[in-house]
């Protein structure tokens, strides 16, 4: 009985990160929003700003998603060992579908044979979960929202690439980075922010990709080099003129985010996730009785 | 840059005088239809559609839906990326006589080629911003082939106002996607030189 008011509680707070990370970005991005609007000049890119800035203002007061594309739902849990991994992905799998009937989500599940959708944001490697354990008695559960657009914009690159001059260093990870966000254009919803791994292998490398979007804007990176790198891609990024959507401006990334990983001798991949500027990132701190949600 | 009241269903002429970077803003019924709608338009030639299409501009959106005891709710209605559409588009505007299509990303020589044959606009919506969108959204007037292509794919029509947008590609051929892919080709040229 104990057991199930745990698993009980953990499914309301479960609930309420779902609808805080649908309708409320970030504090770093929305505010990383507001100085591109401000450096902004007057023209296209800067009306989208404002048009961005309002919808999050909204979003937020009426409690709607922040974009009508809830994304991939992807969960990372880390739970101590007395939590069952099967009833904690049971209980986020009913909050998704409870969330989807309240138009919190959009049934975004579609059967990649049949065409259909299961209409309740469920079904074969859908949501995405991933577990870690850990030590303590606390659980701790991010959330990330990450649309269609952006994700068919991520790409992977195999180093040395010949047409870019990329090869196996530093360098060659820069110019492959900056040729994703030429390539992204407008497409994935620019200003993005990018997530990138460099190493691992392909299924690690674009796992880990996608996880650099779950850091704060605002923090540095505590690898120096890496550190560098961010910088360096962020300010030449926004030398490219794309702007928002692509309609040619001064900003068209808001944040870079670099992990490096092991690699294989024979391979160098460099990982890219595109992350659109409705990032939308909520933690759970959940300690087997309250919960607290944060960015 | 001037923004342009544009009233639908609308005639084509009007829409002909429209050019890269005026802004817009619709006012009147347009009607929601992305992948699955755009393929079923070209293969299927459905003349149910017809009257609900004429004059007006097909949404690259699929919408966030609420059922309520009134009728349907757009709670969030931002665009799709467009260039899926790209194989289907010119075929669609000109077989159901639109005005044009509004998405966002911009769409290929295709659709240009197509905007110029039949004197049409693309309009790009900002992308993102769905619940400033759907509060423009004044009343879901139907529904048809919810069933069949579930809700984000099923045509909505819906009645706007003041709903904004930007023309980024016009029936002379001019495109601001070209223009910017441009300049940021020969800007990334000089950077990583």
């Amino acid at each position: 009985m104990a057991e199930d008011l745990l698993y009980q509680r953990f499914a309301e707070g479960a609930y309420q990160t779902i609808l805080a990370a649908s309708s409320r970005l970030p504090d770093d991005v929305t505010r990383a929003l507001a100085a591109a609007h401000a450096r902004e000049q007057e023209g296209p890119s800067r009306s989208a700003l404002a048009f961005i800035l309002e919808n999050i203002s909204l979003a937020r007061e009426k409690s709607t998603p922040v974009c009508q594309d809830t994304g991939y739902p992807t969960f990372y849990v880390t739970l101590p060992a007395r939590y069952d991994k099967a009833r904690v992905k049971s209980a986020l799998r009913e909050q998704l579908a409870a969330a989807t009937k309240d138009a919190v989500m959009r049934p975004n599940a579609v059967h990649s044979l049949t065409g259909k959708n299961s209409g309740n944001n469920t079904g074969e490697l859908f949501p995405a979960v991933y577990f870690e354990e850990c030590g303590g008695d606390r659980l701790e559960m991010k959330l990330l929202l990450k649309g269609g657009g952006s994700e068919n914009v991520s790409a992977q690159y195999r180093l040395p690439h010949a047409p870019l001059k990329a090869g196996r260093d530093l360098e060659g990870v820069y110019r492959v980075v900056m040729h994703c966000v030429l390539e992204a254009q407008g497409f994935g919803c620019s200003p993005g922010v990018l997530g990138v791994a460099i190493g691992a292998d392909r299924a690690q490398g674009y796992s880990l990709a996608k996880k650099q979007l779950l850091r704060g804007l605002d923090e540095k990176n505590t690898d120096p080099e890496l550190a560098r790198l961010e910088e360096r891609i962020l300010a030449d990024s926004n030398r490219l003129g794309v702007g928002a959507m692509g309609f040619g401006g001064a900003t068209t990334v808001l944040g870079v985010k670099a992990a490096a990983a092991h690699r294989h001798p024979a391979s160098f991949f460099v990982t890219i996730a595109y992350g659109c500027w409705a990032l939308r990132r909520k933690t759970m701190k959940f300690d087997g009785t309250g919960f607290e949600i944060t960015d | 840059m001037e923004t342009k009241r544009i009233d639908l269903p609308v005639d084509r002429k009007i829409v002909a005088d429209l050019r890269v970077g005026d802004e817009v803003r619709l006012f009147g019924k347009i009607v929601t239809g992305r992948d699955a709608a755009h393929k079923f338009l070209v293969e299927q030639k459905p003349d149910f559609v017809r009257d609900f299409l004429k004059g007006t501009f097909i949404y690259h959106c699929g919408p966030v839906m609420r059922a309520t005891p009134s009728g349907w709710e757009v709670v969030a209605a931002g665009p799709t990326t467009s260039i899926r559409e790209e194989p289907y588009q010119a075929a669609v505007l000109e077989e159901y006589g639109l005005a044009g299509a509004i998405g966002k990303g911009g769409m290929g020589d295709k659709t240009l080629a197509g905007l110029v044959k039949t004197g049409t606009v693309y309009l790009h919506a900002v992308g993102g911003v769905a619940t400033l969108l759907a509060q423009r959204m004044k009343r879901v007037v139907g529904v048809h082939m919810l069933e069949e292509l579930g809700a984000p794919e099923a045509f909505w029509i819906i009645e706007v106002e003041d709903f904004p947008a930007l023309v980024t590609m016009d029936s002379t051929g001019a495109s601001l996607h070209k223009t910017i892919r441009e300049k940021s080709d020969k800007a990334f040229a000089e950077i990583i030189s």
